[in-house]
């Protein structure tokens, strides 16, 4: 009897993305350019819905749904309300971008289907989901990535379509080979097929899925998009794709990798292990001299992604494991979309030089760029330093003593390029070039509900971290 | 009364946030009056706090912060701490006075400091390791901020930046320590009291060293000790003059204080097994800084080095602490009270010779000794507290320094008599640099720089710079002549803490 776990009202928070993209696309078509901002608010009040419902989901047991193919637990919960908060953000981020732009309704939508495959990526217990999943989460980027129709922009939307597709194609000949050795695509049968399947064969096809999420996530080797698409699309596109996707793509790796392979099969944490190490000290050597302010953060992310690999290594060992993978994320979300918002609110101060003396004609964009990007190094009490405080202790926890000082050496590192950013901002005695002015409204007085809830949850992380404790079942 | 301590923690902090709400136009008045009034209200709540009778950690509060990863909100004060918590309210509200005459960008320089005091304080009070190390970790980004911003010139910002690169270093290497202790301990937490009761790593053991070495490596990059001390000369010649006096007499204290406050009573079995590292080190120290600072010409550096040197008998006095074989517990009582009370010597002292300093750059815009000659003939006043100030610094009976560094040399002449030899001849290499600095800057023929730049007449210390130093010397003093109010406090938590290392 398999209708019992077929309750569409399991997916409510999921559905409630697809209804308001599909509706918002229609409606969009026949809205006057002027109007097309009602679009915006129909995702933005569906993304509360699904924040709500998301809310009540949570307080029910975990369950598996539709067979077992999707997953409805506490990293789901969390995946999903990461990614609807930062949705949110994201909408806000992007009014003075694009309101009353031809192609509004379009981007909206886009963001909202992007989400949703994001969203989906985290509750993927099936390969085939998995799969699924990873596509409708990278093509409706690809087409944001090109949606302002610049050199750049086509340019970055290029580099992306083409990464993605060679790495997609990676990850379903992976899937295909994990389910001709393991038997199965759902990750609880696949767990025992795997337990007698051979080992070389196996080592591939996990290999192979491994390189289309990190792909989706930005890590080495599958970060080479990254830099392009960050620097080349508009800010608000920029930090939608630099921070959406991680989160789902984290999530699945997760849990295919504590659900589904078996460690004394593949050393996996190993292979995890050093591949944090790589994408975090690779991040942030590349971003030691950059002068494009977007370049940097693109760089950035790629090491803020080994960070959170680290978690991904102990996945299953370490009892801290899913709260550090959890909250980090969820730390790194706010703390990147506040950055992307700073350089969002200047569009046209587009390298370190540009930004300097901003103190003193924004002060408050200046103490929020320097929070961000503080807490993106990871000082108290902003939320990215209990993130990295629980990371750096599952680490040493799950044995990886020797990631948790590589990681210590690699933020100490980061602390040059932000402060290369964070200082010209605050000198004042420089002679004022011309000045960058505000985008508008919006994109302006983000950066300041975002900082000030980053710094909550730095302070009232205890409650927070509580409600993610519950382990996998 | 029970929050008190919080009220004395956050009080300045709330200040600095209701300041940021005035319009950085209105009068400078409004700000450096503000941070007078509460570095006066903070001193007044320490004081009270003070002559408050009680034994063991007094004022404790504790709150849930952080439950699921045992972390919780939990201050109080000790005879180790108390004595810091008051240096640090001292020396605030003389960087307060002193800096009634700024008048760069007065806002956020009051901001600034306001936060650093909030920090400073935290640390000395806190008694969990993260809450620990919260205020570590904010005192190098303020202390970034302001060496940047009011620090002189671009070389200044190098200067920051090596700052902030170097000590987050060692602040993430105690972190890793700490990680280690919480992992360690059953049940998991990161509460300082219940790790000291519970010794985790009782035994040593390889996860034990690497632990205090994490630990020890981190604290010793803020003390900072010979090798980890070349960040210090730079931040402390290039930041203002109440920057370095808050630096010297403060921050460097969080490293001291660490090991006194963790390292020893949470790794007893480690701490006596490398004791004599950390002998070795202080010495090195002793010894080096002094040396090094005997042949700097520029007079801010030269007194950043007698730092390294003043430190390194804090080091020395921790270390011979946690040798037992050849000595008694009174000795080792005696060295661990000398090295608190070296702390607070050292901050009184060396926090007024980098406001006389500040005083000095000031009216000449240089701190090239050769470029001064004969000042005691104009500024007498001038010259009469810097001479008070170097003679304390080199530890003349009848000052704070003599007190601490007797009781050090005292304790730990029994279970390491080399290393305490070869430390006494640090204080030869001080005195022949600060008597030859006296000679250099205020003897001789009057000679002042007349490089551009130099637009004042070269005045004698005002009314506001004397109200700021002449205080800490009269304390520094005081201490010198009736060290019991101070050492009664001192003691008892000594005695316990000697009792923890030796478990």
């Amino acid at each position: 009897m398999n209708g019992m776990n077929e309750n569409p009202a399991a997916l409510l928070p999921e559905l409630f993305l697809l209804g308001s993209a599909v509706v918002g696309l229609l409606w969009g078509a026949w809205l006057p350019r002027t109007r097309q901002w009602l679009v915006r608010l129909l995702a933005a009040v569906a993304a509360v819905a699904g924040l709500v419902a998301t809310a009540v989901a949570a307080t029910r047991p975990d369950e598996l749904v539709f067979g077992t193919s999707y997953a409805v637990d506490t990293p789901t919960h969390a995946t999903r309300a990461i990614v609807l908060v930062a949705v949110l953000v994201a909408l806000a981020l992007s009014v003075d971008a694009t309101a009353g732009h031809r192609r509004e309704t379009e981007f909206v939508v886009l963001l909202q289907l992007g989400a949703l495959g994001t969203v989906l990526l985290g509750g993927a217990n099936d390969l085939l989901l998995l799969v699924a999943a990873f596509l409708l989460a990278s093509v409706p980027f690809y087409a944001l990535a090109g949606w302002d129709e610049s050199a750049p922009g086509t340019e970055a939307a290029m580099k992306y379509y083409l990464s993605g597709a060679f790495l997609g194609v990676a990850m379903l000949a992976g899937t295909a080979i994990l389910y001709g050795v393991g038997r199965a695509t759902g990750y609880a049968a696949l767990r025992e097929g795997l337990a007698t399947a051979p080992v070389a064969a196996a080592g591939v096809g996990l290999v192979a899925v491994l390189a289309g999420l990190l792909f989706k996530v930005g890590g080495v080797p599958g970060h080479f998009w990254v830099p392009d698409v960050t620097d080349g699309t508009p800010p608000a596109v920029a930090a939608i794709v630099t921070t959406i996707p991680k989160i789902g793509g984290l999530v699945a790796m997760y849990r295919l990798l504590s659900v589904a392979v078996p460690v004394d099969v593949l050393d996996w944490p190993l292979l995890v292990a050093v591949l944090a190490a790589v994408s975090m000290t690779l991040g942030n050597l590349a971003a030691f001299f950059q002068t494009s302010v977007q370049r940097l953060l693109a760089y950035s992310t790629i090491s803020q992604v080994g960070y959170l690999l680290i978690v991904v290594a102990v996945a299953g060992r370490a009892d801290l494991a899913q709260p550090a993978l959890l909250y980090y994320a969820a730390g790194y979300a706010v703390t990147n979309l506040g950055a992307f918002a700073v350089v969002a609110a200047l569009p046209h101060a587009r390298t370190i030089e540009d930004h300097r003396g901003m103190a003193r004609r924004h002060p408050a964009l200046a103490v929020a760029l320097a929070v961000c990007l503080l807490g993106l190094i990871g000082t108290p009490p902003t939320a990215v330093f209990v993130g990295k405080l629980v990371v750096f202790t599952a680490a040493v926890d799950g044995g990886f003593a020797w990631l948790a000082v590589v990681a210590v050496v690699n933020t100490v590192a980061s602390v040059f390029y932000y402060l290369r950013w964070i200082a010209p901002v605050f000198r004042g005695t420089d002679p004022e070039p011309a000045a960058p002015r505000a985008a508008g409204t919006w994109s302006p007085a983000l950066p300041t509900p975002a900082r000030a809830s980053r710094w909550c949850s730095g302070c009232w992380a205890g409650s927070s971290c509580r409600c993610w404790w519950r382990r996998p079942s | 009364m029970t929050a008190v301590l919080s009220l004395i923690v956050f009080l300045p902090a709330v200040v600095a946030a209701m300041l940021l709400l005035v319009p950085a136009t209105a009068p400078r008045r409004v700000f450096t009056g503000a941070w007078v009034a509460v570095s006066v209200v903070d001193l007044a709540l320490v004081v009270a706090v003070w002559l408050t009778p009680g034994t063991g950690f007094r004022f404790e509060e504790r709150v849930a912060w952080m439950p699921t990863v045992g972390i919780s909100y939990h201050v109080g004060v000790d005879g180790i701490s108390l004595p810091l918590v008051a240096l640090t309210a001292v020396l605030f509200a003389a960087c307060a006075v002193f800096a009634l005459r700024e008048n760069r960008r007065v806002k956020g320089y009051v901001a600034l400091f306001l936060a650093l005091q909030t920090v400073s304080l935290g640390l000395f009070v806190a008694l969990d390791l993260i809450l620990f190390f919260l205020f570590f970790d904010l005192s190098i980004v303020f202390m970034y901020f302001l060496i940047a911003g009011w620090g002189h010139g671009e070389r200044a910002r190098a200067a920051a930046l090596k700052f902030f690169l170097y000590t987050f270093l060692g602040s993430l290497a105690l972190l890793l320590g700490f990680i280690v202790l919480y992992l360690a301990a059953e049940p998991h937490t990161f509460d300082i009291v219940e790790l000291v009761a519970a010794d985790p790593l009782a035994g040593g053991g390889p996860a034990a060293g690497l632990a205090l070495l994490a630990i020890g490596v981190g604290l010793a990059v803020k003390t900072p000790t010979v090798p980890f001390h070349t960040w210090l000369p730079p931040a402390h010649t290039e930041a203002p003059a109440t920057g370095s006096a808050i630096l010297a007499a403060i921050l460097l204290k969080m490293g001291t204080y660490g090991f006194v406050r963790i390292a020893m009573p949470m790794l007893p079995d480690t701490w006596r097994q490398y004791a004599v590292v950390a002998v070795v080190v202080g010495v090195v120290s002793v010894l080096y800084g002094a040396l090094v600072a005997l042949a700097q010409t520029d007079l801010k550096r030269m007194i950043a080095y007698t730092s390294v040197n003043h430190m390194g008998y804090v080091v020395l006095g921790v270390g011979a602490a946690g040798i037992l074989a050849g000595s008694d517990e009174q000795a080792r009582q005696l060295a661990t009270t000398g090295a608190v009370t070296q702390m607070v010597a050292h901050g009184l002292i060396t926090g007024a010779l980098f406001l006389l300093t500040g005083v000095l750059y000031d009216r000449g815009r240089s701190y090239d000794m050769a470029a001064y000659s004969g000042l005691a003939g104009r500024t007498p006043l001038f010259a009469a507290a810097f001479a008070v100030a170097a003679f304390a610094s080199l530890g003349l009976p009848g000052f704070a320094g003599f007190i601490a560094e007797f009781q050090i040399f005292t304790g730990a002449l029994a279970s390491a008599p080399v290393a305490t030899a070869l430390a006494v001849l640090g204080i030869l290499v001080t005195a022949a640099l600060f008597l030859r600095a006296l000679q250099r800057v205020f003897l001789g023929a009057e000679r002042l720089p007349d490089a551009p730049g130099t637009p004042r007449p070269f005045a004698d210390l005002h009314l506001s710079e004397t109200a700021a130093i002449v205080p800490l010397l009269v304390l520094a003093t005081v201490i010198g002549v009736l060290p019991r109010f101070l050492l009664d406090v001192i003691e008892p938590a000594s005695r316990a803490l000697v009792e923890l290392v030796a478990r």
